[in-house]
């Protein structure tokens, strides 16, 4: 772990902690790693004051009280913290395989992907849900799983014309991105699917179902089995975050 | 269910408390008032714990109506506002606590000068806690009423309050005069040089786009030092964060601003000046300058301090109203004072 790193201030309440300026594999390990530790570090109190320990693709933000820490005790405490890191010793995450009914009212951008990148529209959502993602970070909304792994072949610039309100669930693409948009917000990403399971739920202990670390892969379901699954959610019979155990029931 | 009545909701009214922390990995942002100062002196006065819950209303337009019994609040703004009751209406002073009589009304008119934030506490507001607290954040339906921002028809639910004794501030704080202090970076190396001398050497104003997420300021434009540099791989954003886009004005997002972003942040708002911009009505000038992290976590102590020291100058009073003629008798006013006609008050309580 004695690669580059820089720390930036952001004010007298937040430092970030730089470890890349791109989307790497190498970078994101590193990343893991030193957020975890940091995080135990804050937990166990041995770095009085952290308020947040927030990981993005190449960095990692603390947000602390300045009543409590000077930025010269948290550079030291990360100093400290940094230098017992073992690399790769990031949380091993779970794996997860995720329904997802591709194009339709649910895809709007499906057909608009298909002439982009010169593939049968079955063919975007097959590549898609064949891919082996990670979750890099949550971000923008609570909830919102950045994943990058997108097939070289789907990659697009975001959309030229952002849309006001996409609706939640949606399973969009941008670049090497995917994601899946827990609440209707606006976004600039493109739309080809919609995954029935409520990503965020305040009432559940742990709020976001995705977590940094996460490997993800999707299967295609027809409208009929999205309409079913949210319907048992609905009912309280099959509960988001235990999806990953119940796959091979889900999809036989 | 009783507690305070919202008759009409202004704009942008909200539960509010110091916000929503340690979940912003999650992409949860902190939320909480604006104006963390107000927050605490509006609780003081009204007897709470400095930390519960409040309103928080932008300009006039709320009104609300005690019901089911009295209720203790204290107003904390440059604002106007009036007490409606059976005998009339008359001013209510803010920076004050007042015992508001079942059925009467309270009307926000009018913030005076450039800032438009006012803080409403109720003594012993009740309102459950989402991930720590009930601040409302309204994009993922989080605290408050339903996670949304007060309607009309909403109750406020608090424990009703009596007696005469109020409380009020010595003095209203003079608002602070002088620059918006900012601390350089994160990003400051995505701009060229003449840009970090113009953010600081131009005024800005502030846009018609402003909310709790954050305001977009209008003025001179904050050149990329290239076009790879405008933007960046996403990373951690925080209250005060000065992003800039592509067009080269400058955001700064605000206490329910997004917890990442692609675009470089050329510069941070220290925290004890983030109430101070946060709270600027649309269109008001604002010039900044750049401070060190140590000068700012120095400010951020004294501001603490000042803050004390104003909590301390908080002094008892009597109130200028009598609420109902069954007050009288818990007033003491007329010795013990009784009704001939209700047995119920003749034993001295």
């Amino acid at each position: 772990m004695n690669d580059a790193m820089r720390l930036l201030p952001c004010g007298d309440g937040a430092v970030t902690i730089e470890l890349g300026d791109v989307i790497d594999q190498q970078v994101l390990a590193r990343v893991e790693a030193l957020s975890a530790a940091l995080r135990e570090a804050a937990s166990s109190g041995r770095l009085p004051g952290i308020l947040d320990v927030v990981q993005t693709f190449r960095s990692v933000t603390l947000r602390y009280d300045p009543l409590v820490a000077t930025l010269a005790e948290i550079s030291a405490g990360i100093a400290e913290v940094q230098a017992g890191v073992r690399p790769d010793s990031g949380p091993a995450g779970k794996s997860w395989r995720l329904p997802v009914c591709y194009g339709g009212i649910f895809g709007p951008d499906l057909t608009a992907v298909a002439e982009a990148t010169r593939f049968a529209p079955e063919a975007v959502g097959a590549l898609h849900a064949a891919g082996h993602y990670r979750v890099a970070m949550l971000g923008f909304l609570p909830g919102f799983p950045f994943m990058d792994g997108v097939a070289p072949s789907l990659r697009l610039p975001r959309r030229v014309d952002p849309r006001l309100r996409v609706p939640s669930g949606s399973v969009a693409i941008a670049g090497p991105l995917t994601a899946i948009y827990p609440w209707e917000s606006p976004g600039g990403w493109h739309l080809i699917g919609r995954c029935p399971l409520p990503l965020f739920d305040p009432a559940r202990p742990r709020p976001a179902l995705l977590a940094p670390g996460d490997r993800v892969r999707f299967f295609d379901i027809p409208p009929d089995r999205f309409a079913a699954i949210e319907q048992r959610i609905a009912d309280g019979g099959l509960v988001p975050s235990e999806w990953h155990d119940a796959v091979s029931g889900e999809t036989a | 269910m009783i507690g305070l009545r919202v008759v009409a909701a202004g704009a942008m009214t909200s539960i509010q408390d110091l916000g929503r922390h340690g979940w912003r990995h999650l992409g949860v942002p902190a939320s909480g008032v604006l104006d963390p100062v107000a927050m605490q002196i509006a609780n003081r006065l009204v007897g709470n714990a400095t930390d519960a819950p409040v309103l928080e209303a932008f300009d006039g337009g709320l009104h609300l109506r005690a019901e089911g019994g009295a209720f203790r609040l204290a107003l904390v703004g440059s604002v106007t506002a009036e007490r409606r009751g059976a005998d009339g209406r008359c001013p209510l002073a803010p920076w004050r606590s007042h015992l508001l009589a079942e059925g009467e009304e309270i009307r926000l008119l009018t913030c005076i000068g450039e800032q438009r934030c006012v803080t409403i506490a109720i003594a012993g507001i009740v309102v459950p806690n989402q991930l720590g607290s009930a601040s409302t954040y309204v994009r993922a339906g989080l605290g408050g009423i339903d996670g949304r921002n007060l309607e009309a028809g909403d109750l406020v639910p608090a424990t009703p309050a009596d007696g005469h004794l109020e409380r009020r501030l010595q003095q209203a704080p003079t608002p602070e005069a002088g620059p918006i202090r900012i601390v350089a970076g994160p990003q400051d190396d995505h701009f060229a040089s003449a840009a970090l001398g113009r953010l600081t050497s131009e005024e800005y104003r502030i846009g018609s786009d402003a909310d709790r997420m954050g305001m977009r300021l209008a003025g001179p434009t904050l050149a990329h030092r290239d076009a790879a540099s405008r933007e960046i791989v996403s990373d951690a954003t925080v209250p005060g964060s000065v992003q800039v886009p592509g067009n080269g004005l400058p955001i700064v997002l605000l206490a329910d601003g997004q917890t990442a972003g692609g675009y470089p942040k050329i510069a941070t708002v220290i925290t004890a000046d983030l109430p101070r911009i946060g709270t600027l009505r649309p269109g008001s000038a604002v010039r900044f300058a750049w401070v060190d992290v140590a000068t700012a976590q120095a400010v951020a102590r004294a501001r603490a301090d000042r803050l004390a020291a104003l909590l301390r100058t908080i002094v008892e009073c009597r109130g200028d109203f009598i609420a109902a003629e069954a007050d009288l008798g818990r007033a003491n006013i007329a010795g013990c004072a009784v009704n001939a006609l209700d047995p119920s008050t003749w034993s001295p309580s």
